[in-house]
């Protein structure tokens, strides 16, 4: 495996360029070539969501991604969340309202919760349970993760209403 | 205390800032991955290790050979027995570690661990505890000579069966509990970090309980225990299942010995699932005997328990079946014998984890389904039969029948409320209506008793360590707190909790306040965090250490305000001087004079350590009403609702405090409805990942309905008691007896969990209740 590849990757609004082995995962690319820690790996199967980042802004789990198919592409890890000391409002909701207990889930949950509030900004209890069940949470329960989505729809949909007279 | 304050833990987490094992990258770490069994009982007849050396990136490759030079082949269990590190002659469970394999990176491990060599030949398994202890049955452990790891019993047998032969009415039932796997999100792993100048250790680790893993690892690899750091560093969920120590925490170790390299050992998860400890696998035989009107008079339950290839369960030395002996829950029976048979087969090791306090689960899930099935058989209402023997308010402090003291309860309280929120009466005719039209709807309660906290240390150790936990308080110049403690979270939020229980007592805010664990190089002495403990032990300790600052503190303040002690009066975070309550110092003021100007004769610093040795445990409890429609056609049993009142005495956190209850009863839902690790004949695992171990996703998991009691600890310092586990004890009795409430008038007793729809459909196409399409 020694035939390297060159990519380069927008992550989280910085270009990165690697030389990787073409089977290198997404995820291992992001954790270990660029130090992103905070995506986690917690299955092999795909099954888990503990690795979903955006990929060109859709929610995929980086684990079955190679890092040489999002050459070219952006991709937005949990660290591209907050914008500097402001959190994004996933991440207040997530703390407002305990969505969080050991924190090893909460990075993919917030990056397919973040996925599933561009497309459907107001959804109901049903819809966000749905949105989220690519993502397993052994600590939770979810009820306090589903609150929390609730949360950061409710914020993302007054900061909309502020943003839109200034247009 | 009784804020629910935003957790301490949170801000680093939400930015993916935590620090994980596998986040640690050292300069020049290698990576560990090991060669598996393919069988379950196999003698090794060679192994050949040249191709994967060759293998470029690959730096050494460990086998049992090369462990047993040194000693490590085999090492202690937490139970008395020894486990295999990495095999020398035979493998005995399927997945099991053979060949070490330290490499580069991760994907020369893995590709050097397809190029090892091992010829086997398989021996009969055996995978069913029954079998096991047969006469004729393969042996697992040839240094045992016999399955059987011991007979233990509780109660008196003989006064027991005369109750039972006295009775107007036995029944009996038998019911399995499943293999089940915690399945944290983070998988077990480590970095080990040898440095041989120093001769030093430095190991991060998923474990539960670094400062006891420390000690053992002292006395296992002969290296000083100051020469030994253990550190915890953030940990993905933990539920028991890293309370065990693993093989590869010692090969990571020994390669990184033999390598002089930082080497990291981090389990794939379809590694993990079928290689670490297990929970439950227990054969329980119930019989509960009773007067005509409802009173119990007996309870008696037999039971084969499966420990897989090692009797490795973190138990305390005198309950080799955890706590199992609460058995009689929360009733006043004056009878009760239980006796366990424990045997070795060809399985993983474990019994003790997933949030099981030591067996409760087992325990409450035998006691409330047995009453269930008495009620069905007296052709009386369960919430009503539960009512007439609960263990009555007033006689608490009780002394059971098997030995306990309960410290406090109100059960009937519990199980009222619980009624009210659903509407009992009026869903019992509801399903009489809906049974006229053929549909199939159960309710079913589970009034539970838990036993946490250990413990006190006259009946509680692991390897003879008392259970005692500890925490140690520094009050800085400014005023300013570092706390830090002998358990560890695994997502608890022990940094919340303690700061509230530290701000509750010296009147410091939570947000002065640092507290932490896991390191043993600066943490008090502990044994760890599982069992629902470390409230009940450590937070009882920052209590107790913070009430010696107090103390101190007073001294300081009648020097500086110039007045007796016996003339000052505490309010939160300040002392003055009774009847003038304007002439006082506040602690930050006291602190800050602790170290510039303290009282002659008194030690400056403000600062205690407390070691807290519990005087008894204490005994959570709840009641649980779960109702479910069943599907006649897919045998699909939905949970309509679920209502959990719980009793965890005072509460310190109550957002944690749900957060905690929601969690559990999520994995009681996994455990009835979905999960279980099962075996073949020949020891070949299903369930070993996560597309064939199935955890509840946001879609299946019901929305739970929480709401408590409060009947406080009468021994701990804060009145409260232990609560994490309280719902994965409680709740896979009330989902049981829910199902089999919906299908009892077709004189169906019991289903076994996992309540699938194929076993549910077939229970109903036996009784002929089965819808075609």
């Amino acid at each position: 495996m020694t035939n390297k590849m060159d990519i380069s990757v927008n992550v989280n609004g910085q270009a990165q360029k690697g030389q990787v082995e073409p089977r290198l995962l997404l995820v291992h690319f992001l954790r270990e070539t660029l130090n992103l820690t905070g995506t986690h790996i917690g299955c092999d199967t795909s099954n888990c969501g503990a690795c979903a980042v955006l990929l060109d802004g859709k929610a995929v789990k980086s684990c079955t991604v190679f890092a040489v198919q999002a050459n070219g592409s952006s991709v937005t890890t949990v660290e591209g969340l907050a914008q500097g000391a402001k959190l994004h409002p996933i991440q207040e909701g997530f703390w407002e309202k305990h969505g969080l207990q050991c924190g090893y889930c909460t990075p993919g949950m917030m990056i397919a919760s973040v996925e599933l509030l561009g497309k459907n900004p107001n959804p109901t209890e049903e819809e966000i349970r749905k949105g989220i069940s690519g993502n397993l949470c052994r600590c939770t329960g979810y009820v306090k993760i589903v609150e929390a989505v609730q949360y950061a729809a409710e914020k993302m949909r007054q900061q909309q209403k502020v943003e839109v007279p200034a247009r | 205390m009784g804020h629910s304050i935003k957790r301490k833990e949170d801000p680093l987490l939400i930015r993916g800032r935590g620090h994980f094992v596998d986040d640690i990258k050292l300069n020049g770490m290698l990576f560990l991955d090991f060669v598996r069994s393919p069988y379950a009982h196999a003698k090794i007849k060679s192994i050949n290790t040249d191709r994967a050396k060759a293998l470029p990136g690959v730096v050494a490759v460990i086998t049992g050979n090369d462990l047993k030079g040194l000693g490590l082949d085999w090492i202690p269990t937490l139970a008395y027995d020894n486990m295999m590190v990495l095999p020398t002659e035979k493998v005995v469970f399927q997945q099991q570690e053979v060949v070490g394999i330290v490499a580069t990176d991760r994907y020369a491990a893995a590709d050097a661990v397809t190029l090892v060599d091992i010829e086997y030949e398989p021996l009969p398994a055996v995978s069913d505890p029954f079998k096991a202890l047969e006469k004729d049955s393969p042996i697992v452990r040839d240094d045992k000579g016999t399955n059987h790891i011991f007979h233990w019993e509780a109660g008196d047998r003989a006064l027991t069966d005369k109750a039972i032969a006295d009775s107007d009415i036995v029944v009996k039932q038998d019911m399995y509990y499943p293999r089940i796997h915690v399945s944290y999100m983070e998988t077990c792993g480590c970095v080990a970090d040898f440095d041989p100048v120093e001769g030093h250790l430095t190991l991060w680790m998923t474990t539960q309980a670094p400062h006891a893993v420390r000690t053992v690892a002292a006395l296992v690899t002969k290296i000083p225990e100051n020469k030994i750091r253990i550190i915890s560093p953030d940990i993905g969920g933990g539920f028991g299942g890293k309370v065990y120590v693993y093989p590869g925490y010692i090969v990571a170790t020994v390669g990184s010995i033999l390598t002089g390299h930082p080497v990291k050992w981090i389990n794939d998860r379809s590694d993990d699932q079928p290689s670490t400890a297990f929970g439950r696998d227990f054969h329980m035989s119930g019989e509960i005997a009773a007067k005509k009107d409802g009173t119990i008079t007996a309870l008696k339950i037999k039971t084969i328990s499966d420990h897989g290839a090692f009797h490795g369960d973190a138990n305390p030395t005198k309950f080799p079946v955890g706590l199992f002996s609460i058995v009689t829950g929360s009733y006043d029976l004056k009878n009760a014998f239980c006796e366990v048979d424990a045997a070795y087969t060809n399985k993983p090791q474990g019994g003790i984890t997933y949030r099981c306090s030591f067996r409760v689960t087992e325990a409450v899930y035998v006691v409330e389904r047995m009453v269930d099935v008495l009620a069905h058989k007296l052709g009386m209402d369960p919430a009503e039969l539960r009512m007439k023997n609960f263990i009555p308010a007033e006689k608490f402090p009780y002394k059971s029948v098997l030995g306990w003291t309960y410290d406090s309860g109100n059960y009937s309280a519990a199980l009222k409320k619980a009624m009210e929120r659903i509407g009992y009466a009026d869903l019992r005719k509801e399903q009489e209506e809906k049974r006229k039209k053929g549909e199939l709807m159960g309710i079913g309660i589970s009034s539970f008793t838990e036993i946490v906290g250990a413990g006190p240390s006259h009946d509680f150790d692991i390897l003879g360590l008392k259970m005692f936990d500890s925490a140690e308080i520094r009050i800085h110049p400014t005023g300013k707190v570092i706390s830090r403690f002998g358990t560890k979270s695994q997502g608890q939020g022990h940094q919340t909790t303690y700061a509230q229980i530290i701000a509750e007592e010296l009147g410091i805010p939570t947000e002065d306040i640092t507290v932490e664990e896991g390191d043993t190089d600066t943490a008090p002495y502990g044994l760890g965090t599982y069992a629902s403990r470390s409230t009940p032990t450590a937070g009882a300790a920052a209590s107790m250490a913070s009430r010696k600052i107090r103390d101190k503190a007073k001294k300081i303040a009648a020097y500086l305000l110039e007045a007796r002690e016996e003339d000052l009066e505490w309010e939160r975070g300040r002392f003055y001087v009774k009847g003038s309550p304007s002439k006082g110092k506040t602690i930050q003021e006291i602190a800050f004079a602790a170290y510039t100007n303290h009282p002659p004769g008194v030690e400056a610093g403000l600062e205690a350590v407390d070691y807290y040795d519990p005087p008894n445990m204490t005994f959570p409890f709840g009641s649980y009403i779960c109702v479910v429609d069943i599907d006649r056609g897919t045998g699909e049993a939905k949970v309509r609702r679920f209502i959990a009142v719980d009793d965890c005495g005072n509460i310190i956190n109550p957002l944690i405090v749900d957060g905690q209850i929601q969690g559990a009863l999520t994995m009681g839902f996994g455990t009835s409805f979905l999960e279980e690790i099962k075996y073949d004949e020949d020891g070949n695992v299903f369930g070993g990942n996560f597309m064939d171990y199935l955890i509840p996703t946001a879609v299946e998991t019901p929305k739970w309905e929480t709401d408590k009691t409060v009947t406080p600890c009468p021994h701990h310092p804060l009145g409260t008691k232990g609560v994490g586990e309280s719902a994965t004890v409680g709740s896979p009795a009330a989902f049981v007896n829910a199902v089999v409430d919906a299908l009892a008038f077709s004189g169906i007793t019991h289903v076994e969990m996992p309540l699938n729809p194929w076993k549910i459909r077939k229970a109903l196409e036996e009784k002929g209740l089965a819808l075609e399409n």
